[in-house]
């Protein structure tokens, strides 16, 4: 049996990286969903104290982080000692992608998470999902 | 070295059975002060399942139907779980029910683990900016190691390239990425990519495969030139001994500098910041033997 999904989600407190409307808007989707959700202040923080508790999120199969870029998400863990496994695990991009686009991500089906988070965008276009990373 | 370190105090937000709902403004406003303040904070729907995390402390905040036990330890685990009534209270009070349990668990932790040093990350003013590899790319060159004066790089038993010391970075100094041959060093917090995690275009490749050799090319530039005004400076403030001088003329050669190095990115107030030219000389020459001797080992075990 597939195991439930898991949500991660990155608040990225300690930097203006990450647009603060998306940011925002995705966490206020979140709240307001019936999904269980884990939110942690900060990856990169964790990462540099090697918290254990990214080795438990790592091990949980089927996980969906809502964070930044793949490639910096994945040797984030890496990096604490917490290899994420290269099946089941998703990254959402609040850096390149609006807050609606992550939302359906998220919600198959959902049109519309706040008032405002059409309004909402990030750096560039689409997002990237896999973990493989950039290998030009 | 950074110890492995749990954040103590784990907020779950439960809206399971025997609780009502908070009120949505209030849920959504706890979570984001919860997070910007370091806390990990886990929601828990009527069907959802707790993640199971091995932390020292849960604190359970809810609007329980009934009274609820306030402390109790999971037999499996040793986690001491606490549980609060948060039922009509309004945001600053539940903030205040959280600080007091987290003092309760940061006081534990000291008394079993000691305290935490100022440079310790788990500081809350500590930025959390430092290189971060990507193995699939770093071909263990150790120009990194090489170049970076602040002994942030150093090298594992197995002869592998790795980020020791990432207290000791630079905040907003992504120089050692610009130097990596390989585009294998990220800084998650940074502007622009590829430095940020950004896929890596072929652009990128060709530009970086030019770096061949640092030392030749940046490192000795670098060094050499705070040498030369080095010694010119010697010779002047032998004569006059004034150290205000002194310090206008080094903060004169590494705007300087600065300006011959551009697209290294180095924020002034990091060149502004840097040891004596003696000093960096000292470094530069440690930190290229350190490399220097972890690529002659890697070498040795290759033909072992």
């Amino acid at each position: 049996m597939k195991p439930q999904r898991s949500v991660l989600f990155c608040r990225c407190a300690f930097a203006r990286v990450v647009p603060d409307d998306v940011k925002n808007d995705v966490l206020k989707h979140l709240v307001h969903s019936a999904e269980p959700f884990d939110a942690v202040g900060d990856l990169c923080e964790m990462s540099a104290r090697k918290d254990p508790t990214l080795v438990d999120l790592a091990a949980q199969g089927n996980l969906t982080v809502v964070a930044c870029y793949p490639r910096a998400v994945k040797w984030l863990f890496s990096a604490a000692g917490a290899p994420l496994p290269t099946e089941g695990v998703e990254v959402l991009n609040m850096r390149t992608d609006d807050a609606q686009t992550i939302c359906q991500r998220l919600t198959p089906g959902f049109s519309n998470a706040t008032p405002d988070a059409s309004s909402s965008s990030g750096e560039s276009a689409p997002a990237e999902s896999s973990l493989s990373g950039g290998s030009a | 070295m950074i110890a492995r370190k749990s954040s103590t105090l784990r907020v779950v937000l439960y809206e399971g059975r025997d609780s009502r709902p908070l009120p949505a403004e209030l849920r959504l406003e706890l979570t984001q002060t919860l997070l910007d303040r370091g806390f990990l904070v886990s929601s828990v729907k009527p069907n959802g399942a707790l993640s199971k995390f091995q932390q020292p402390h849960i604190l359970v905040l809810g609007a329980f139907e009934q009274a609820v036990s306030p402390l109790a330890t999971d037999a499996q685990s040793d986690t001491q779980v606490h549980v609060r009534n948060v039922d009509g209270l309004a945001l600053s009070a539940i903030c205040e029910l959280v600080d007091d349990v987290s003092k309760l668990a940061d006081g534990e932790d000291a008394d079993s683990s000691g305290n935490s040093s100022p440079a310790d990350p788990k500081s809350p003013r500590w930025k959390p900016w430092f290189p971060v590899i990507d193995y699939d790319r770093c071909t263990n060159c150790m120009q990194c190691l090489s170049f970076c004066l602040f002994d942030v790089y150093g090298v594992t038993k197995a002869g592998q390239i790795t980020v020791q010391n990432q207290s000791n970075c630079k905040t907003d100094c992504p120089a050692c990425s610009r130097v990596c041959p390989e585009v294998a060093i990220l800084f998650p917090k940074y502007k622009a990519g590829p430095i940020n995690g950004d896929e890596i275009s072929s652009d990128d490749v060709r530009r970086e495969a030019m770096k061949v050799d640092i030392s030749s090319l940046l490192g000795g530039d670098i060094y050499s030139m705070l040498r030369d005004r080095s010694a010119k400076a010697k010779s002047r403030f032998s004569k006059e001994r004034d150290d205000d001088r002194a310090l206008k003329e080094r903060q004169r050669c590494l705007t300087k500098l600065q300006q011959n190095i551009e697209g290294l990115d180095i924020p002034a107030e990091v060149l502004s910041s840097l040891p004596s030219a003696d000093s960096i000389r000292e470094r530069a020459e440690k930190a290229k033997q350190k490399a220097q001797e972890a690529l002659q080992m890697n070498a040795q075990n290759k033909n072992v």
